[in-house]
């Protein structure tokens, strides 16, 4: 085994306390937080990009869920989200599905993608296991590059947002904000609970010692690949309500640069934390919005934002913010 | 002549292509493999590192006038000394940490790398010439060899043959095996690990310089040459298992040749078809077919 592990916020015996989705103390208050900071967001922020930054919070956090609390690095996360957003914006369209619908639909995408994706890299751990993941996405993206009902290099374009459960139609984008919104809390809600939950406990078990794990009667590799599903399929519901707030699916959230940029998200807020994906997708979607006319500067800033991170910065900022308030966030 | 219902020079011609895009795979491979070996670092950056090796060349004969042979020999000693200097100050920061932070760290070097380049050059791609003395073709026959081509799967035949005696039958050689196997012990015997490393690392990235000089007058010199090379060779090296440099070697020519062949029988899966085969292979053999163990 390797002796140095990620940096996680090993608290020893979790308190876990019997309140609701066992959150700590300052997880509650950071969650309250950042409902006030959504709550008043649109006010000061174009509420697109407030949207848009949800979307890959949520798709972070599914993320984060993985590599923070199971210890698997999947480099190849986009295909779930991208496959995701392409499905949803399929079904609203052609089926005419309501919106919710096709988020359940995306979600079960990513479940189901997140299966085989799963069964295959389980097989290998560590380093070869992102390398898998990461020629499986390969592989998702180039399917994508010729079924026809992604429409290639167009993307599927002019997805109807249409009426939640048929009734609340999401003509203005406020109506849209709170669906988006509505997706993203409860989704965290999810990943919190799991965390939180004995299944949760077996999972940071797995990743702070495989084989203590295994030595203990625990089957690693089915709890492995539950989490693996899982995480794939908030990743789906969050790529499908993209798609559904922006009326778009393009191969951009198939590629693995859209990949790449989650675990950065993720390194950047913190690892193992609840919270850090959150924060790390507020930074890196404003960095790529703010340089978005610059041509590849924002890939060069991200580069060096990876390199600054894992060369000093291992704890990310909710890690960091964590440890000098001695609290899990 | 016809084979399974295919002219023969058509044929011949795609097993050409499939030994051209398998040299690359094999060069890389191989110094992902040897880097991997003792390092225990799988470096994202190698694509990039080998666009650069291409970028050098184009930059020798429009900066500095020097051709073709000598971009050969100098840009892999350029790359190589950037590698160096890489690993010594960046890389080497991450080796006492999971093994996941030198993953994250190259891929971050690639993007700075790759984002510049862009920057710089667009990504239209720019024109590099076969040199002279390659250029034209010869008739085999049953087919149209052009030189270039011919070329470039010999020299990346010798390039591996050189690396694996070089691992396999000289005293650096030996001792970069030890050190792979227990880098303490070797340590402890009085040997400069830390040096061993970066020479190595060096020596990898250089590899992929020297195929980025090869592939300069068959790709045109691009930005992006790199990223889309770099994670077929990821599934080149877990299909072949990390196990030997011969592994690496026959495991990326056979897997050129197979995308290849796909292309003519169905077009729209080549680009597929070498994850297809790693799944396959993951499914029946998950070490890799000469990995040593799971």
């Amino acid at each position: 085994m390797t002796a140095a592990v990620l940096p996680l916020a090993r608290s020893g015996a979790p308190a876990v306390t019997a309140s609701a989705y066992g959150l700590s103390t300052g997880q509650k208050i950071a969650f309250l937080v950042m409902i006030a900071f959504i709550a008043v967001a649109p006010l000061g922020l174009y509420p697109l990009f407030v949207m848009k930054v949800m979307c890959f919070a949520l798709f972070a956090c599914a993320f984060g869920l993985l590599i923070g609390f199971t210890g698997l690095l999947s480099f190849g996360h986009a295909a779930f989200f991208g496959m995701g957003a392409y499905i949803a914006g399929w079904t609203a369209k052609s089926l005419g599905l309501t919106p919710e619908l096709a988020v359940l639909a995306a979600g079960l995408t990513g479940a189901v993608l997140g299966l085989l994706f799963g069964l295959v890299a389980i097989r290998r751990a560590g380093l070869q296991f992102a390398m898998i993941t990461l020629a499986l996405s390969q592989l998702v993206y180039f399917a994508c590059v010729q079924a026809p009902f992604t429409h290639g290099e167009d993307g599927l374009q002019d997805i109807p947002r249409g009426s939640v459960f048929g009734l609340i139609p999401l003509a203005s984008d406020t109506a849209t904000y709170i669906f988006v919104a509505a997706v993203f809390v409860i989704g965290f809600l999810v990943i919190a609970r799991i965390v939180h939950s004995p299944f949760g406990q077996i999972l940071k078990s797995i990743r702070e010692n495989e084989a203590r794990a295994i030595s203990l009667g625990v089957e690693t590799d089915r709890y492995k690949l539950a989490a693996f599903v899982l995480s794939a399929a908030i990743a789906g519901v969050a790529g499908g309500t993209k798609a559904i707030a922006f009326g778009f699916a393009t191969l951009v959230d198939v590629h693995f640069v859209a990949s790449g940029e989650v675990v950065l998200m993720t390194l950047l807020g913190g690892i193992s934390t609840l919270f850090g994906p959150v924060v790390g997708a507020v930074i890196i979607e404003s960095l790529v919005h703010f340089l978005s006319r610059q041509g590849s500067w924002a890939t060069v800033a991200q580069g060096l934002l990876f390199i600054l991170c894992v060369l000093a910065f291992r704890k990310g900022v909710i890690g960091t913010l964590a440890a000098r308030l001695k609290s899990r966030l | 002549m016809m084979i399974l219902g295919y002219p023969a020079a058509l044929l011949g011609s795609q097993l050409l292509v499939g030994l051209i895009n398998g040299a690359f795979y094999a060069l890389l491979s191989l110094g992902l493999a040897i880097i991997f070996g003792l390092l225990n670092v799988i470096n994202f950056a190698h694509g990039a590192l080998f666009m650069l090796g291409a970028f050098v060349a184009w930059g020798l004969l429009n900066v500095a006038g020097l051709g073709y042979f000598w971009a050969l020999l100098l840009a892999p000693l350029i790359v190589g000394l950037l590698g160096a200097v890489l690993e010594r100050f960046v890389i080497s920061r991450t080796y006492k940490l999971d093994h996941l932070y030198g993953l994250l760290l190259t891929f971050g070097i690639a993007l700075v790398i790759e984002g510049v380049f862009r920057n710089l050059f667009g990504t239209s791609g720019l024109p590099y010439p076969v040199p002279p003395a390659l250029q034209g073709g010869t008739n085999l026959g049953f087919m149209f060899l052009p030189i270039y081509r011919g070329w470039v799967v010999l020299i990346a035949v010798v390039a591996c043959l050189v690396t694996w005696i070089v691992v396999e039958k000289t005293p650096l050689g030996a001792l970069l095996r030890a050190a792979t196997e227990d880098a303490s012990l070797v340590s402890a015997f009085g040997v400069k690990v830390p040096r061993l490393l970066t020479l190595t690392f060096a020596a990898g990235v250089a590899l992929s310089a020297f195929a980025g000089v090869l592939a300069a007058p068959i790709y045109s010199v691009n930005p992006n040459m790199g990223s889309s090379f770099i994670i077929v060779v990821f599934a080149v090296v877990v299909i072949g298992g990390m196990g030997s440099i011969m592994g690496s070697v026959i495991t990326g020519f056979s897997l050129g040749v197979i995308e290849s062949f796909a292309k003519l029988v169905y077009p729209p899966g080549s680009s597929m078809v070498i994850f297809l085969v790693m799944i396959a292979v993951l499914l029946a053999r998950p070490a890799g077919l000469f990995g040593k163990n799971a």
